[in-house]
């Protein structure tokens, strides 16, 4: 089992052991690591079936979608891109002060990576009230008067599902990094053992990853 | 040591165990209900097809019935029993490891199940459902009955299939014992491993349309709907991306078992190693192309109809290699003849018949004359049921001295082998002949001339539920009273009999040493 010389720097840390299924901490990162990876895998299959059927409609209905595109709340999902984009970078940078046994640091970069993930998600709510104020809501309810056509309601229900099943998905990442600042300010998740904080890290950045494909989707290609 | 059995006592004890025996143990119960449950549907279905027109069930209470019982059996049993079992259970015993990588994941996987499982029973319940199986739009999103409730159920019990999947392949991957090399590894393994990868790839593009039909369902999107411009023919692309592989995801780790049956019995390495290992890959790989021989008639080009039969077809040559390798190796062995080895024999009936007449399924023009008919329910359960469900009976039998220390009785389990494979022939050998004589599948009533097969199929399955009753008694009683036995009565060289009967908490007293192959009949044990 590793366990860790208590020097000055880990003076307060827990002396942290292997679970019993593995014969050391490498190998339960190791572990960990091949898990989350195959994880995110089975994720972007979520997604992928929805790519299909966005495709699939869209080479039916170009022109419901182009115009549908055209009434997307281009500013807020523009500045919602770019929060994201950041957030990866913080969270990756959280990581890497842990790697240095920076845990002040690594709190603060955990806590701009919340901040942007939830302004994202106030921003995304706003941008949800004013097409639902338009009469762009899913299937049946759908009212929206300038765009009358089946190609423009399946563009909107398209959008506030996939929309919505990645809002789902940033909840769960903001959950999960919560928790995972909790372990680290508590120093459950330390220099010796992080691997934890790196699943939820890489999770993150799926999430910022299918946003990536969502914005060109939704707002950019008329 | 003490086993697994006796560690630790009291109902929380289980409940919150993080052993994957114990966990496999929940599943077998959790599962076994789900068999019993979904076997009472079919035998209601099987009494009120006794005649043409109403016996006792309104043809309303009759589509609910075929529904019911199919999603229990295909989602509740035979996609998670074997891997979520007996996966569970010899997956890392097999790998010289003292549990799964993921021990929290999987009892979580285990009350994810339970919690979709809930989900699926109280739609049923409460309302019930009738669009069949397969959830088809845009019936589904607009029946009247709780296809949104079940279709969610059905979606969260994928997640648990999908836990389990990650959970194997990290095992597999990082837990082998030193010296276990992977063309080292039992062939159960390879079955479980490529079954998993089926789990973990497909599995979420079904959770995903079952998720549309869902929210489609309480909210009426129309995404499926051409009223309001959806196409339902997409769903059923979406529908059959996985619920083709799932077809794999039931009978590859059945493959597993068999290769340990066969084995074990002929006291002889298979024919050839290699060729089952890769098969199983290839099984699963070709798997995902195939899915579009679903929708011969619903709308397809015929280069599409020939490129998805031509593929269809494939896996055929690789289920073959398997048949001929197994047969091979009985062939050089010295046969023992016992239950699980009669299960096999099953199996292969089956299995060959099944899989005879899916080729011939494949094959378009012939298709259209079958599709839709009680020939493609005959089909699939010969080789889908079929296969998984002797082979689940076999694994019970091979295993259950390993997972309990104790035999069963060996005589009654004969009788009841030959009750459950001749009965289950009989069942549905009437169904072939009825869907070529032309009776669709899921009618509630049908044309005088047809009743007699009808009559027959239900003889059949009455025999089938004896013999199954059978099992479940006399192994229930064994659990308790059965004789004692030592590591490894039926002399296999495999890794998981070097563990002590039953195994305790971690598995092995001490660390395993690998020095031979799981097949090494010609070394002393």
């Amino acid at each position: 089992m590793t366990a860790i010389e208590p020097g000055p720097a880990h003076a307060r840390a827990r002396v942290r052991e292997a679970d019993v299924q593995f014969e050391n901490l490498a190998k339960q990162a190791h572990a960990v690591r091949f898990g989350i990876w195959l994880f995110l895998a089975s994720e972007l299959l979520l997604f992928a079936g929805l790519f299909a059927l966005y495709t699939a409609y869209r080479t039916e209905y170009p022109a419901g979608f182009a115009a549908g595109i055209r009434h997307a709340e281009l500013a807020i999902g523009t500045v919602n891109t770019s929060l994201l984009v950041i957030s990866s970078y913080t969270a990756a940078s959280a990581l890497r002060a842990i790697r240095r046994d920076a845990r002040r640091a690594a709190l603060g970069w955990l806590g701009a990576t919340l901040a942007l993930g939830t302004v994202f998600l106030a921003l995304k709510g706003l941008e949800y009230s004013h097409h639902a104020a338009e009469g762009a809501l899913p299937g049946a309810y759908y009212a929206f008067r300038e765009l009358p056509e089946h190609g423009g309601q399946l563009f909107f229900t398209l959008y506030y599902f996939m929309t919505g099943l990645h809002v789902l998905h940033l909840v769960a990442a903001v959950l999960v990094l919560a928790w995972l600042t909790w372990r680290v300010s508590r120093r459950r998740t330390t220099a010796a053992y992080h691997a934890d904080l790196e699943a939820g890290v890489l999770y993150w950045h799926l999430v910022d990853c299918i946003w990536i494909f969502l914005y060109p989707m939704f707002y950019l290609l008329t | 040591m003490t086993s697994y059995l006796d560690d630790n006592h009291g109902i929380l004890s289980w409940l919150a165990t993080r052993d994957h025996k114990r966990i496999a143990i929940l599943f077998l119960i959790a599962t076994a209900g789900a068999l019993l449950l979904g076997g009472a549907f079919a035998l209601v279905l099987r009494i009120e097809l006794l005649v043409p027109g109403k016996l006792f069930l309104s043809a309303m209470d009759y589509n609910r019935m075929f529904t019911h019982h199919g999603v229990v059996m295909v989602f509740l049993f035979m996609v998670p029993v074997i891997p979520s079992v007996f996966g569970n259970f010899f997956l890392p015993i097999m790998l010289g490891a003292p549990d799964l990588a993921f021990p929290r994941l999987n009892l979580a996987s285990f009350y994810v199940y339970v919690a979709g499982a809930i989900i699926v029973l109280a739609a049923m319940w409460f309302g019930g459902i009738d669009t069949g199986w397969t959830f088809y739009a845009p019936y589904s999103t607009t029946s009247p009955t709780a296809v949104g409730v079940a279709t969610f159920g059905v979606f969260v019990v994928g997640v648990s299939s999908i836990l389990t999947g990650v959970n194997f392949i990290a095992t597999v991957h990082t837990m082998r014992a030193r010296d276990l090399g992977w063309m080292r590894m039992p062939l159960f393994v390879w079955a479980i491993y490529a079954t998993a990868i089926i789990q973990v790839i497909a599995t979420p593009v079904l959770g995903m349309s079952l998720l549309l039909v869902a929210v489609d369902h309480a909210w009426s999107l129309g995404i499926f709907d051409p009223a309001m411009g959806g196409d339902p023919v997409l769903f059923q692309h979406l529908f059959w991306f996985y619920s083709h592989p799932a077809v794999y995801i039931m009978i590859l780790p059945a493959m597993g078992v068999v290769s340990e049956v066969v084995c074990t019995f002929s006291h002889n390495p298979p024919a050839s190693y290699r060729a089952i290992a890769v098969s199983s890959l290839g099984i699963a790989f070709v798997g995902f192309l195939t899915w579009g021989h679903h929708m011969f008639v619903a709308g397809m080009s015929t280069f599409d109809v020939g490129a998805f039969g031509f593929l269809s077809m494939f896996t055929a040559i690789f289920s073959a290699i398997k048949v001929f390798t197994w047969t091979a190796t009985l062939r050089h062995g010295a046969v023992w003849v016992t239950t699980p080895l009669l299960y096999f024999f099953g199996f292969m009936f089956l299995f060959v018949f099944g899989g005879m007449t899916g080729v011939a399924l494949a094959t378009s023009s012939l298709d259209i004359h079958w599709h839709d008919t009680y020939f493609v329910v005959a089909h699939f359960h010969f080789i889908m049921v079929g296969g998984t469900l002797t082979m689940y009976l076999a694994a019970l039998h091979y295993w259950f001295p390993k997972m309990f220390g104790r035999m069963y009785p060996r005589r009654w389990s004969i009788v009841a082998a030959t009750a459950v494979v001749l009965g289950f022939i009989f069942t549905f050998t009437p169904q072939f002949l009825l869907g070529n004589a032309g009776m669709p599948r899921r009618y509630w009533s049908y044309p005088a001339e047809y009743q007699w097969l009808q009559i027959l199929s239900t003889a059949g399955a009455s025999i089938l539920a004896m013999g199954l009753a059978l099992n479940f008694a006399y192994l229930v009683w064994a659990l308790f009273r059965g004789a004692r036995v030592e590591r490894n009565p039926w002399g296999s060289r495999s890794y998981e009999w070097l563990a002590p009967s039953p195994p305790p908490l971690h598995n092995f007293d001490e660390p395993l040493v690998i020095r031979r192959g799981p097949y090494d009949y010609h070394l002393p044990e």
